[in-house]
């Protein structure tokens, strides 16, 4: 030969067949795409000729995946890691397409792909090269991740040679030197102050962390030992799963792995479609959810002056479910990014759907990249879930993504509950906050942040056989925990004053949305301390469903110049327990007369000043409900009342329960009474009702006149400059005039960044992955 | 695959089914009998009987009316609301809550929506003033078009079941 080897010219031969890891990952993406099978499988030969062999590779892989997670974990000292298992280990192949993944935050399923899939096609292995013992590093918002605050690590697996996948690990820190402390910060309107960002860095050699990387990250950060010992649980668990493949390969040889490791992925696809078959209704589903971004407010700090406007985010979602049991989720009409950290990633957004679905419609152990093949996506460009310009920040994506596919949950229910599989319809899920964060100096004093993970036990929505359950779940953590109050104060230097289901919280229904709860904390023992919060306060973002109501929303109580340390000393009264009904304002009388006292609805703030004794109430959000409130049985809304799950004016109102306490104290429904009572109110509502279309006529004359609030009207301009479609339709349904239009330039706010963009694919050297309908 | 009895699919839909048959509906493979059992249980527990096609909500149904043959969107109460591929909910009584007192009658201050963010538009039956849906939309959101259900592909293909007689 006349001509050099690959080798010989320095070009490096990972899969030993002279192809690039880019042209093994377009032929299986061309196989997949001509034939609609993963990788042209469309017989799925190996688990069909030898479905032993088949399942004890899974079982063996899956197994020893969960056992990685579960052995790691205990290496974290994080609370978040430790005790809320925020944390996920995935394998994938060589094309960077997930086989199988652990249990835990399955998001990163797609969002480790995503990374991979960043190194294949911007060809990693000429530079920085990829070699046996490498470790990868990555935690970048704009290739895929959901927010800075998930730091992934990628080890390469070789066998004899040859690269054969590989494994990600990926753990939610604490910390990463954001603006703010905590992980999910806000005030940061750009990925400039969103933390470090890491792009599929190499981290590592021969198994050994790179001294540089070291040094510079954890001075990036400011919890260095918890830092140091995520990256040791990340490490740890990647190489226990590389070993398990390399025993795997050496038991049941490269053929039957290779194949297992695609036909499993197929296997996946066609299970999606069977599902969805097996379950739902075909036809067009739409549903919408908002959630606030409300930082005209004093106490929104922001360095950048055309960030200060408050807005609405907007996810209207179509579901197209076709008789061949493919479907399509078209978000078409979301409103635009913006200078806040809630924008989402495409594949984040995308991802994070099989936390969601892997809880009713795929409820098994094989999650996989295959529902993804099975599924259409379309997010449009520009769109806060797939934002067209890399200077976004994403600290705290999960603010409308929890609910931004509520649509979705919504949409499948109704399915659920049209073929009768009613024990899997719900009627939604809290917006799972408040985020309690803030960092500072602790009570052992040490530089520190936090981020309480209470609320990974919200309030789960209701049911269409039950109610939901209190405190005790979010969708995107499978763990449903809320933490032990004794390692939550070893870690924070925040006493707890109490902590008690949140009444009221729950959305009223036939059966009722699961209460969330609250927790009051007062500030001890800490030098120099901050904190925010973060959650809905002026919107739901999830609906009821049926005649179900929203659950509540969020408010904020924070009190400063309490005088507590004096109450202490002295035996006064203490601000304890619950918040009961915030109009009473309860803890106020508990407190200094002079205490400053912030109690609202602006739930998104930015870093504050918190003195010892200082008190802050951290109230997680109930779910919402399910049917007519009216046809909830009197024995449930009595239980309801006595155990303070519901105020009793609002069981009157709401219920139209006839109640009276006796001299115990305990609450007694009247069902007789009741049962008039609920009579009077329907007629009650049909009086103060009217027709749909009268109602429409008004709120037409109101759309003509441009009568709404500033940020109702920037969510729709900004909707309608991304959307003809949506736009158009919007005209049409309220028989708008051709001429009516709703430019953002006469809203009168700053609309910086709405014209020119500065997208990630115009930088030099870059090829993005795009895996939706743009 | 578990197979289910009429009665424990009565219980269900009464929320009344106890919890180990209920573990094993969600973890166990679905049934494909249990659409026609479900039909079963809400057509006996209707006061009228046109046939049920497909139940859209707790108290609506997409129903063939017994003398014309057409389908159409049926409270149980028995109140009409039209075609069933037209969206039933302009055909309905609306109560807007869009404004604080209004917001207040159903949750405490600080706990409801600012109606300057967000409104609840709720769906009452002109005939018996069954709350039918409560929407928790922006002001100026279109009255959303929820369902579109393919019927003909679901009866056919999905469950395999004759498809009613409609004359519209």
């Amino acid at each position: 030969m006349n001509t050099m080897t690959r080798k010989e010219i320095g070009l490096p031969d990972l899969l030993g067949n002279g192809k690039t890891l880019k042209q093994h990952r377009d032929e299986v993406l061309a196989r997949t795409h001509k034939t609609g099978y993963y990788n042209g499988l469309e017989k799925l030969e190996f688990k069909e000729s030898d479905p032993i062999t088949y399942e004890k590779l899974f079982s063996r892989i899956r197994g020893g995946l969960v056992h990685a997670r579960e052995t790691a974990k205990k290496i974290a000292a994080s609370p978040i890691v430790e005790q809320e298992g925020e944390l996920c280990f995935t394998l994938y192949n060589a094309a960077g397409d997930c086989i199988l993944t652990s249990t835990g935050i399955i998001i990163h399923v797609g969002t480790m792909g995503a990374a991979i899939k960043y190194m294949i096609e911007n060809a990693w292995e000429m530079n920085p090269g990829i070699n046996p013992g490498d470790m990868f590093t990555n935690n970048d918002c704009s290739i895929g991740n959901v927010h800075p605050c998930d730091i992934a690590t990628i080890v390469p697996i070789f066998w004899q040679g040859k690269l054969v996948g590989w494994v990600g690990g990926v753990t939610h820190v604490i910390d990463l030197g954001a603006m703010t402390p905590g992980s999910m910060s806000t005030g940061q309107v750009s990925r400039f102050g969103d933390g470090l960002q890491v792009t599929c860095r190499k981290t590592g050699v021969n198994d050994t962390p790179l001294r540089d990387w070291l040094h510079e990250s954890q001075r990036n950060v400011r919890t260095t030992k918890y830092w140091i010992l995520d990256e040791r649980t990340r490490i740890a668990g990647c190489h226990m799963i590389r070993q398990l493949v390399e025993e795997v390969l050496e038991a049941e040889g490269i053929e039957n792995y290779t194949r297992f490791a695609h036909e499993i992925i197929e296997e996946g696809r066609r299970g999606l479609q069977a599902r969805l078959k097996a379950m739902t209704v075909p036809g067009v589903y739409r549903r919408v959810a908002f959630v606030d971004i409300p930082y005209d407010h004093p106490d929104m700090s922001l360095a950048s002056e055309f960030g200060k406007l408050n807005s609405i985010m907007h996810a209207p979602c179509e579901m197209t479910i076709r008789p061949d049991a493919t479907w399509k989720l078209n978000f078409e009409g979301a409103s635009r990014w913006g200078w806040h950290s809630f924008n989402a990633n495409q594949v984040a957004f995308t991802s994070g759907i099989w936390v969601m679905l892997t809880q009713t419609l795929v409820p098994t152990a094989r999650i996989n990249d295959g529902a993804y093949y099975a599924t259409e996506f379309k997010l449009p460009k520009g769109t806060w879930m797939n934002p067209d310009d890399r200077r976004t920040a994403h600290a705290y994506a999960w603010h409308f993504l929890v609910s931004g596919w509520s649509g979705i949950w919504r949409g499948m229910s109704q399915s659920y509950f049209a073929r009768g599989y009613l024990e899997e319809v719900n009627a939604g899920n809290a917006n799972t906050s408040n985020w309690l964060q803030g960092g500072g100096m602790t009570q052992e004093g040490d530089a520190h942040a936090v981020n309480s993970f209470e609320p990974a036990a919200c309030g789960t929505g209701a049911c269409a056989i039950k109610d939901g359950l209190n405190h005790a779940a979010a969708v995107w953590n499978p763990e449903g925990d809320m933490g032990d109050i004794e390692i939550w104060e070893m870690a924070e230097p925040l006493l707890y004053m109490g902590r008690n289901v949140k009444t009221n919280s729950g959305g009223y229904g036939k059966f009722r949305g699961g209460c969330g709860f609250e927790t009051l904390r007062m500030v001890w023992k800490a030098q120099d301390w901050s904190m925010y919060f973060m959650g809905n306060g002026y919107m739901n973002s999830d609906w009821g469903l049926m005649g179900g109501y929203p659950s509540a929303t969020g408010y904020r109580f924070e009190a400063h110049k309490t005088d507590l340390e004096a109450r202490i000393r002295e035996g006064d009264t203490l601000p304890l327990g619950a918040d009961r009904n915030p109009e009473d304002q309860g803890y106020e009388h508990h407190i200094s007369a002079t205490a400053h006292v912030k109690r609202d609805q602006q739930c998104t703030t930015t870093e504050a000043i918190f003195e010892n004794h200082d008190l802050y109430l951290n109230y997680m959000r109930g779910g919402p409900g399910f049917g007519d409130p009216l046809d909830r049985d009197c024995a449930s809304v009595e239980k309801d009342i006595n155990n303070r799950f519901v105020l009793p004016q609002y069981a009157e109102k709401v219920y139209g329960v006839v109640i009276s306490q006796g001299d115990d104290q305990v609450w007694t429904v009247d069902v007789a009474k009741t049962a008039t009572r609920r009579k009077v109110i329907r007629r009650e509502r049909i009086a103060r009702a009217i027709p749909t279309r009268d109602w429409m006529k008004e709120e037409r004359a109101r759309i003509l006149t441009k009568h709404a609030s500033v940020q109702v009207r920037h969510m729709f301009a900004t909707s309608f400059g991304l959307s003809a479609k949506f736009k158009d339709e919007f005209k049409s349904f309220w028989d708008l005039p051709p001429d009516w239009e709703l430019p953002e330039s006469e809203l009168g706010v700053p609309s910086f960044g709405s014209t020119y963009r500065m997208d990630l694919a115009k930088m030099p050297d870059v090829r993005t992955v795009t895996l939706v309908e743009e | 695959m578990s197979i289910y009895t009429q009665e424990q699919v009565n219980y269900l839909v009464e929320g009344k089914l106890d919890w180990e048959t209920t573990m094993r509906m969600l973890s166990m493979p679905k049934d494909e009998e249990r659409f026609g059992m479900y039909l079963n249980t809400l057509q006996s527990k209707l006061p009228w009987d046109d046939k049920v096609i497909l139940p859209i909500s707790l108290h609506l149904f997409i129903a063939q009316n017994k003398k014309t043959k057409q389908w159409v969107t049926k409270c149980s109460c028995g109140h009409e609301f039209g075609d069933y591929r037209k969206n039933w909910k302009l055909e309905a009584l609306i109560y807007v809550r869009d404004n604080a007192e209004a917001m207040h009658e159903v949750y405490p201050a600080l706990m409801a929506p600012d109606t300057n963010w967000q409104v609840y538009r709720e769906y009452y039956c002109p005939t018996c003033g069954t709350m039918h849906d409560v929407e928790a939309p922006t002001p100026w959101y279109p009255v959303m078009h929820e369902f579109e259900p393919d019927i003909e592909a679901f009866y056919k293909d999905w469950v395999h079941l004759p498809l009613p007689e409609k004359a519209n």
